[in-house]
């Protein structure tokens, strides 16, 4: 039977999307199929057990790591949301302003050096801090995350803002409310997907740090990502298997949220 | 005082861009708008009349000139200070809001107390017939709808001046033609002043009380329907508003705002020409092509020429003439039940003119 | 009188003001933890090494001169530095092999997501999200358990009897290229997958349409199209490529270090803070060189697309 041709078809793309894929998941799937080995060593199969996961449990180590993460991520990302959405509220819907292109080129800055650079930067200039005030607290760490958290945040919000439609706004000042009121009844009702979408992926952006935090951490400063490098630089045990699996299910959790409400509501 | 002006523009300018790029999207315009009129601003995209709107609703400033509100400059307030209020062409209703919420906003802004807010929002339903949809979203109304809801949010503050920017143009055909109806009927009841943008003449020739026909930026005629379309003053009005044509013709003698000229055929008629110009020579005039008749090339014929092309159209007849001096000319015959009209392609012919049809144009 | 130009005037200059204020915090943010930080780099790059790390506050250029040269301890004489060089050229080498294979997995992939139906192609876009979301250091972990020699590929390979001895891929050039292959794919489909969404399939149909084949339309209707996600999807995997840091650090090991590495050292055991300054203000050189070839085919390709 004559098959019929196919326009959007080409020859082998879908066998190595399909590779493309497998090979994505595959390496995750092991990974947590070994969190739930009974085996000490990770290259045999022992049995199914919960075993690694009450050992991370019971770690202070972890539980004190996994705590300063979200301490960092929650008011990291929520100061880089803040600054970021007035910053979006500032360089879009209007036409160009002196100082405009540069306003953009700061704000993206974080994305355009490489994290290593920008931790050594960090590195010296803290430790120069350090020194003059004698301040050795989680500031430098929330410091930090925030400012490579901002452009993160400012993505969805002003794709959100952008999309918006100014004659609402047009149409509350014309219905007499203030500019404040238009704000808080119109703008920021109708803006609110985005400020959500961009405080989500600045926590999991925050959340994921390894390399900033790694150099910018004070001794008994580890965060989870940071403890776990410095646990496989030592030796693999499965306990690093139940924590990256607990670690992903919550990216997992997160990413979902924020694709529903980036894409839903429109 | 049904005279009194409810608007007055006094030569209002609007540049946009700066150095070369600039261009004047208004161009020392002045107008008024009388109380209670339903007036329209009538022009094709680009002509200024968006843009005269935005003015008045305090979306633009204006570079020169003033815009009076019942004798108050309004041109320096912002529009949540203007006691005007608009009609979207996108209708612009909250999509976070009900349809009761969207209504009730304007109060709401105005700190009106909550017993009239309730009370005014259920007299705006009703006056839009749309009693039972006070809850829903505004994305779970149709679009015939959502141009009610819009229209009911606009009225519901009780404006000096309703402006309307192309409130139809989303609406199919029959609902549009209800929504005419609709708009008029709702101009009547409330008694506010309407300023209706469109760039549709049939719907400005239906609706308005009065009509300004703009292009680039200035206002070119001001007047009723019936002065727009049967008096127009200047070649763009008489080409904008329906079918015309085009003549030549020499002025004979000239009167108070009446003429005769003499056409290129020899034949002299009788013409109305705009108030204050006294033409002289050379001058064009304008032939509705419903005013003019084909008939047998005699002496009763104006003009004399052959048909070019007949076009049947169902309620009338389009007769495409060349006259003898080379103008192409168009008459409109109505049909009747009983088969054609009776001249055929390449025939020649007479066209005859009814009782004062021609109008001197001023340019 | 208030005339309207000079509240026109006022409202504008108002806007522009509020406009500054409003992006105060996020700019005053970024300048304390991000860009006034890097100027520091740049000056401790021009002074010499403190003996515990750190630096001595007097100007030298000898971080510099070290990044490509090196001095022999007993005659002084300048040398290239053959150890940094091969850490540059492996980075470089590892960067563009690893844009090479994301473009020849990611076009692939992103086309096929591109032309599946309307709902199912919202669950494959969101696979690929998944990734591109999940700790990178994780991606890198899992990798690592599957290539070291007790992993996973080793030990099916020896119980199936193919091989006797495990195959040494952890700690090669391989495997850091294998882990970034791995880390970065996303980076790639998404804008790849951007720009195939927004391409129009009648394009395609009209190319059928002039006998054009398969190799042709790909290569002569779709290519071009979708070339700016391309390019994106490029700089987005070749950037952070070069700035490496976790994957060739847990994959490459000790030996097989790539310029983030090496600027670790300088600031570890190293103790060479200058010099570690200068290799990381050249690691910022190379970065923006390529974001502005970036912008500038960027900017070229839209205007010829009108």
């Amino acid at each position: 039977m004559a098959k019929s041709f196919d326009l959007k078809a080409l020859p082998g793309f879908t066998t190595i999307a399909v590779i493309c894929f497998v090979a994505l998941y595959l390496p995750i799937i092991i990974l947590v199929a070994y969190a739930f080995n009974a085996a000490t060593s990770t290259s045999e199969w022992g049995g199914f057990s919960l075993k690694w996961f009450v050992s991370a449990w019971n770690n202070a180590q972890v539980i004190d790591a996994t705590i300063r993460s979200f301490q960092i991520a929650v008011l990291a990302a929520t100061f880089a949301t803040i600054a970021a959405t007035m910053a979006a509220l500032a360089t879009t819907r209007t036409k160009s302003y002196r100082g405009l292109t540069f306003k953009y080129a700061f704000i993206n800055q974080p994305l355009m050096v490489p994290e290593i650079v920008t931790a050594v930067a960090l590195l010296i200039f803290f430790s120069r801090v350090k020194v003059f005030t004698g301040y050795a607290g989680l500031g430098y760490l929330i410091a930090a995350h925030t400012a490579f958290c901002i452009p993160f945040a400012y993505l969805p919000i002003r794709a959100r803002l952008e999309s918006m439609d100014l004659t609402l706004e047009r149409a509350a000042a014309d219905l007499y409310a203030t500019p404040w009121k238009t704000f808080r009844r119109v703008t920021l009702p109708l803006l609110w997907p985005g400020v959500l979408a961009g405080f989500m992926l600045a926590f999991v952006i925050s959340l994921d740090d390894v390399v900033i935090t790694n150099f910018v951490k004070l001794g008994g400063q580890d965060t989870l990502p940071t403890y776990m490098l410095g646990q496989i630089r030592r030796g693999i045990t499965p306990e690093i298997n139940a924590i990256s699996t607990a670690f992903l299910l919550l990216s997992i959790l997160i990413v979902t949220l924020f694709f529903f409400a980036s894409r839903k509501r429109d | 005082m049904p005279d009194k002006n409810a608007i007055e523009v006094h030569g209002v300018s609007k540049l946009f861009g700066t150095g070369a790029a600039q261009f004047a999207a208004l161009d020392n315009v002045s107008v008024s708008i009388r109380e209670n009129e339903f007036f329209t601003l009538l022009g094709p995209s680009g002509c200024g009349k968006t843009t005269l709107l935005r003015l008045i609703a305090g979306f633009d400033f204006p570079t020169e000139g003033q815009i009076l509100l019942h004798g108050q400059d309004i041109a320096p307030l912002p529009p949540f200070k203007r006691p005007v209020n608009t009609v979207f062409q996108s209708y612009a209703l909250f999509p976070h809001m009900t349809v009761g919420q969207n209504i009730a906003f304007g109060l709401e802004m105005l700190g009106k107390p909550k017993a009239e807010i309730e009370a005014r929002v259920t007299e705006m339903l009703r006056l839009v017939r749309m009693e039972a949809l006070k809850d829903r979203k505004t994305s779970q109304i149709s679009g015939g709808q959502q141009q009610r809801v819009a229209l009911a949010r606009a009225l519901a503050p009780q404006p000096k001046v309703l402006l309307l920017d192309e409130p139809l143009s989303a609406l199919d055909y029959k609902l549009r033609k209800e929504m005419q109806i609709e708009l008029k009927r709702l101009q009547h009841e409330t008694g506010i002043t309407f300023i209706f943008v469109t760039h549709d003449q049939e719907e400005a020739l239906t609706m308005s009380d009065r009509i300004a026909v703009m292009s680039a930026g200035k206002i070119l005629q001001v007047g009723s329907p019936w002065d727009i379309y049967d008096r127009p003053a200047v070649r763009f009005v008489a080409d904008f508003i329906g079918e015309t044509n085009f003549l030549d013709a020499e002025v004979v003698s000239a009167g108070d705002g009446r003429a005769t000229v003499r056409l290129s055929s020899g034949a002299e008629i009788p013409a109305t020409c705009p108030s204050g110009l006294s033409p002289q020579g050379k001058v064009t005039i304008v032939v509705r092509p419903e005013h003019a008749r084909v008939a047998a090339p005699n002496g009763a014929a104006a003009h004399l020429g052959h048909v070019e092309n007949v076009v049947y159209l169902g309620t009338d007849t389009h007769f495409h003439v060349r006259l003898d001096d080379g103008t192409p000319f168009i008459v409109r015959q109505q049909n009747s039940r009983n088969g054609h009209n009776g001249f055929a392609k390449a025939e020649r012919v007479g066209i005859e003119f009814g009782q004062d049809v021609a109008q001197i144009l001023r340019d | 009188m208030a005339s309207a130009q000079e509240s026109a005037r006022s409202a504008e200059r108002q806007d522009i003001r509020n406009r500054w204020l409003l992006s105060t915090p996020a700019l005053m943010i970024i300048f304390l933890a991000a860009i006034g930080p890097l100027l520091i780099v740049l000056v401790y790059s021009f002074l010499a090494p403190g003996p515990y790390g750190d630096v001595k506050w007097e100007f030298s250029t000898d971080g510099w001169v070290s990044v490509f040269l090196q001095r022999d301890i007993f005659d002084d004489t300048l040398s290239f530095a053959d150890a940094h060089l091969a850490i540059f050229w492996r980075s470089v080498k590892l960067s563009l092999g690893t844009t090479l294979l994301t473009v020849v997995f990611g076009f692939p992939t992103a086309y096929f997501i591109a032309t599946r139906p309307e709902r199912t192609r919202e669950v494959w876009l969101f696979l690929i999200t998944i990734p591109f979301w999940t700790n990178l250091l994780i991606r890198t972990f899992a990798i690592l358990q599957i290539i070291r020699n007790e992993g996973i590929i080793n030990t099916l390979l020896i119980k199936a009897g193919i091989i006797n001895a495990p195959i040494q891929i952890l700690f090669t050039d391989v495997a850091i290229m294998i882990g970034m292959v791995y880390v970065y794919l996303p980076l790639m489909v998404l804008p790849l997958y951007a720009s195939m969404e927004k391409l129009d399939f009648r394009l395609v149909e009209a190319g059928y349409d002039l006998y054009a084949s398969r190799f042709a339309v790909l290569r002569r209707i779709i290519f071009p199209l979708v070339k700016p996600g391309l390019i994106a999807g490029s700089i987005l995997v070749f950037i952070p490529s070069l700035g490496a840091y976790v994957t060739p650090s847990l994959l490459g090991g000790g030996k097989n270090m790539m310029l983030g590495n090496l600027i670790e050292l300088q600031f570890g055991q190293g103790r060479n803070w200058p010099l570690g300054a200068s290799i990381s203000i050249t690691l910022m050189a190379m970065v923006m060189i390529a974001l502005l070839a970036y912008v500038r085919n960027a900017g070229s390709s839209e205007v010829r697309h009108g």
